[in-house]
């Protein structure tokens, strides 16, 4: 158990991947290869890090 | 010192009245968040289940319709191939479907080899029953003219866009997607109580399913957030396709045609070929994307609208038209859509996923189907705390439901 957390410490992580989705969603619109390429990684991302959190199992 | 002291003391005191008072008012906006989060996701969670699980094959449609029905290939042509000429095209289409007539000439947005004549039994028939002709783009010839209704990816669509009910069946799940867009910012408000003492990501895996699949539902709705608002509110906007549509005929289409208002469709139709080619040409850098023939709901009775396209990701979606008086073949007007339309033309990619390559589709379809998870453990979460009589508004309000979902302020308190 950790001590409370503001809503910053609560909603960084978040913005942060709300943002990068947002700009993948942009990217493959703008254009082809590297933007389509932007596109899978920063969409891909949050599937990545739901396999990542639940395969680790945290305790915490 | 004394009085500092007694000063300070009293300070503190109205400082936790305060944040008492705060406390409790933060308590009562949260228990009102957690309140439309509920409804709103009960009212549209089976509409979106049936969504999202229809939306995933026809992420696919392509390959799958490839694998499932044989289709007459087109010419194997080498590069530079010039295409056949579209009157030849159209009038070798038309002898396959003698008493019919054509609605529309379409290039096939996926296969630049081949293209559509869509027909109907007379020229104001509703076309969404017409019959699509698939021809050969550079010989011209005839391929086939599949029943595109009877394949699964056609009963998928139906069932994703309207459930077999039309505009009613449209304009309703386009509530249900107002009501989902309404329970994921709901959710982001109840998602920070629910991690107040817990870090981003955590999983409590050795737990009982029901935390468990508490920690799968924030995880997986606050990864998704940006996702699932983008495709959820296109999706709306898509709904309203035929209105928008509707609008444009009556705005700006009626507009540019008013002056032939009260002709009737030519006997003699000028060439369709030479109508294209002014079109292209004053249209540079623009593709084909439809001819709409005259007195079809796209055009006028006396016009071929021509619906060019431009040729990035974005721009390829922006349809422009230009208006081919199909007696003179002149270029009689040529305007950018309105922006209601092309808001519709910008969502379209955005609720697909179909503008990245087989990569997107791949990822659009993960994402898909975490969404279902999300769903599905909302659904689950919902029932297990009716089950055991705690209020929901409570429960995901309250800080407790960290340690035990199940538990509202009541019992924490006991």
């Amino acid at each position: 158990m950790i001590a409370h957390r503001s809503l910053g410490q609560i909603f960084a992580a978040p913005l942060v991947i709300a943002i990068l989705s947002t700009l993948g969603l942009i990217s493959a619109l703008v254009g082809d290869g590297w933007w389509d390429a932007v596109s899978w990684a920063a969409l891909g991302l949050p599937v990545l890090l739901y396999i990542a959190f639940v395969w680790r199992r945290r305790p915490n | 010192m004394l009085v500092t002291t007694l000063q300070a003391g009293h300070d503190a005191a109205d400082d936790q009245t305060i944040q008492a008072i705060q406390l409790i008012a933060t308590t009562t906006s949260l228990r009102r968040w957690g309140a439309v989060h509920k409804w709103t996701s009960l009212i549209c969670t089976l509409f979106m289940l049936l969504l999202c699980i229809t939306g995933l094959p026809l992420i696919f449609h392509e390959q799958i319709d490839e694998l499932l029905h044989d289709q007459v290939k087109p010419a194997e042509v080498p590069a530079g191939t010039p295409r056949a000429n579209l009157d030849q095209v159209l009038a070798n289409a038309m002898a396959q479907q003698p008493g019919k007539v054509p609605h529309f000439l379409i290039w096939d947005r996926d296969d630049p080899n081949a293209m559509f004549v869509s027909v109907g039994p007379t020229i104001d028939a509703d076309p969404t029953n017409n019959l699509l002709v698939r021809m050969d783009t550079h010989t011209g010839a005839y391929l086939d003219a599949p029943d595109f209704t009877r394949r699964f990816t056609f009963i998928m669509l139906k069932l994703h866009t309207d459930m077999f009910a039309g505009l009613p069946g449209k304009l309703f799940l386009g509530l249900m997607g107002i009501l989902f867009c309404v329970a994921i910012i709901s959710g982001i408000v109840v998602y920070a109580p629910s991690m107040r003492k817990l870090r981003f990501g955590t999983y409590r895996g050795h737990r009982t399913r029901v935390v468990r699949w508490l920690d799968v539902h924030n995880l997986a709705g606050i990864l998704l957030v940006a996702w699932t608002l983008v495709v959820g509110f296109t999706g709306v906007i898509n709904t309203w396709a035929d209105l928008v549509l509707k609008m444009w005929q009556f705005g700006q289409l009626a507009e540019m045609t008013a002056q032939y208002r009260d002709r009737l469709v030519p006997a003699k139709l000028a060439s369709l070929n030479a109508a294209v080619e002014v079109a292209s040409q004053a249209m540079p850098g623009m593709t084909p994307s439809f001819v709409a023939f005259p007195g079809t709901t796209f055009s006028s009775k006396s016009h071929y609208a021509v619906f060019m396209h431009g040729d990035t990701p974005l721009t390829s979606r922006l349809l422009k038209p230009a208006l081919i008086d199909a007696e003179t073949g002149k270029l009689t007007d040529s305007r950018d859509m309105p922006w209601y339309v092309l808001t519709l033309f910008v969502s379209q990619p955005l609720h697909f996923g179909d503008y990245g390559g087989m990569p997107l589709k791949i990822v659009w379809a993960l994402l898909d189907v975490l969404t279902i998870f999300v769903l599905v453990t909302g659904l689950y979460l919902w029932w297990r705390r009716r089950k055991a009589g705690v209020s929901q508004e409570r429960a995901i309000a309250n800080a407790a439901a960290i340690d035990n979902p199940l538990s509202d302020r009541r019992d924490a308190a006991e």
